[in-house]
């Protein structure tokens, strides 16, 4: 069993900091609106409020430890220009979904949708973490703003949701691969 | 109970909302300068040289890394000036999520295409 190190990086970069994301996101949004919507304010305890304190700057971190990797990481093997002559363009995921008219789409909407629209995620959850963290329990008084950083932190769960989708798609038509290979454990014939 | 230790009473807010305003309208500003960019790049070939800040990534790290600028350079001028007072906050709120929509908007191929 074994992986290459580009692989890895991108099950890094989808499945653990965008996938452990995706998952917060939604448990942000229902907590954060019980939270500053709890018509007393002993419902929660300062425990609870410092939690979820700590649980949206996770989601921070997630959130532009995903963008970064995806950006810098695993875009430039993505996009690299094969060389002249190249008969196997597998090593050159944008290459072998544009060589194809089956697949081009996953490039020229997905992949062109998907390096943009991530970047709205953590822009809105750092917003939203910020307004929480400076308000707290305070966001009950303030229904307009609770309302502005609640539809953020949906939008925000969208974007990485879109972003998670087509990322999956476009691993499963053209892989990231190449790079050093790493001996996970070593197979017995049956 | 003092009003600037933050310790909200019930219905009477400890804090103006000016602060929260600012992140919010931000937010909205600096995803759509993103969109801008992307789509700007997309469509000169000027702008686009001009954003290629990491050859590996080319454009992308351009429109990022400026767009982030734009976004916290926004998010400081608007804290400066509405950080202690209280604000039209419906009417920003709104402006921002247009902002934001706008944004998801111009970063979809299908509807870039048709500019």
């Amino acid at each position: 069993m074994e992986i290459t190190v580009r692989s890895l990086w991108t099950m890094i970069h989808g499945m653990g900091f965008g996938a452990l994301y995706l998952l917060a996101c939604s448990g942000a949004v229902v907590e954060v609106y019980r939270f500053t919507t709890a018509s007393t304010p002993s419902e929660f305890t300062s425990g609870q409020e410092r939690f979820l304190k700590f649980y949206l700057i996770a989601m921070v971190v997630f959130a532009w430890t995903a963008v970064l990797t995806g950006a810098y990481v695993i875009y430039p093997w993505y996009r690299a220009t094969p060389p002249l002559g190249m008969a196997d363009p597998s090593m050159y995921p944008q290459h072998l979904l544009m060589s194809s008219p089956k697949t081009i789409g996953w490039h020229s909407l997905g992949m062109e949708w998907k390096e943009h629209v991530a970047w709205f995620a953590p822009i809105s959850i750092t917003m939203v973490a910020f307004v929480f963290i400076k308000y707290g329990r305070d966001l009950r008084n303030h229904r307009e703003l609770r309302a502005a950083v609640l539809c953020f932190a949906v939008a925000s769960f969208i974007a990485a949701g879109v972003a998670g989708f087509l990322g999956a798609m476009i691993d499963k038509y053209a892989p990231v691969q190449g790079g050093h290979t790493i001996h996970l454990s070593e197979g017995t014939e049956r | 109970m003092s009003m600037s230790d933050g310790v909200a009473s019930p219905n009477i807010p400890a804090f103006t909302n000016g602060s929260g305003a600012a992140a919010i309208l931000s937010a909205g500003i600096g995803s759509l300068a993103l969109a801008v960019l992307a789509f700007a790049g997309d469509t000169s070939a000027t702008i686009k040289s001009i954003l290629v800040f990491y050859r590996p990534t080319g454009v992308l790290s351009g429109v990022t890394t400026t767009a982030i600028l734009i976004w916290l350079l926004t998010w400081a001028a608007l804290e400066w000036r509405w950080g202690k007072r209280t604000v039209a906050l419906g009417r920003i709120g709104i402006i921002a999520l247009a902002l934001l929509g706008l944004s998801f908007l111009l970063t979809f191929p299908p509807i870039v295409d048709l500019l």
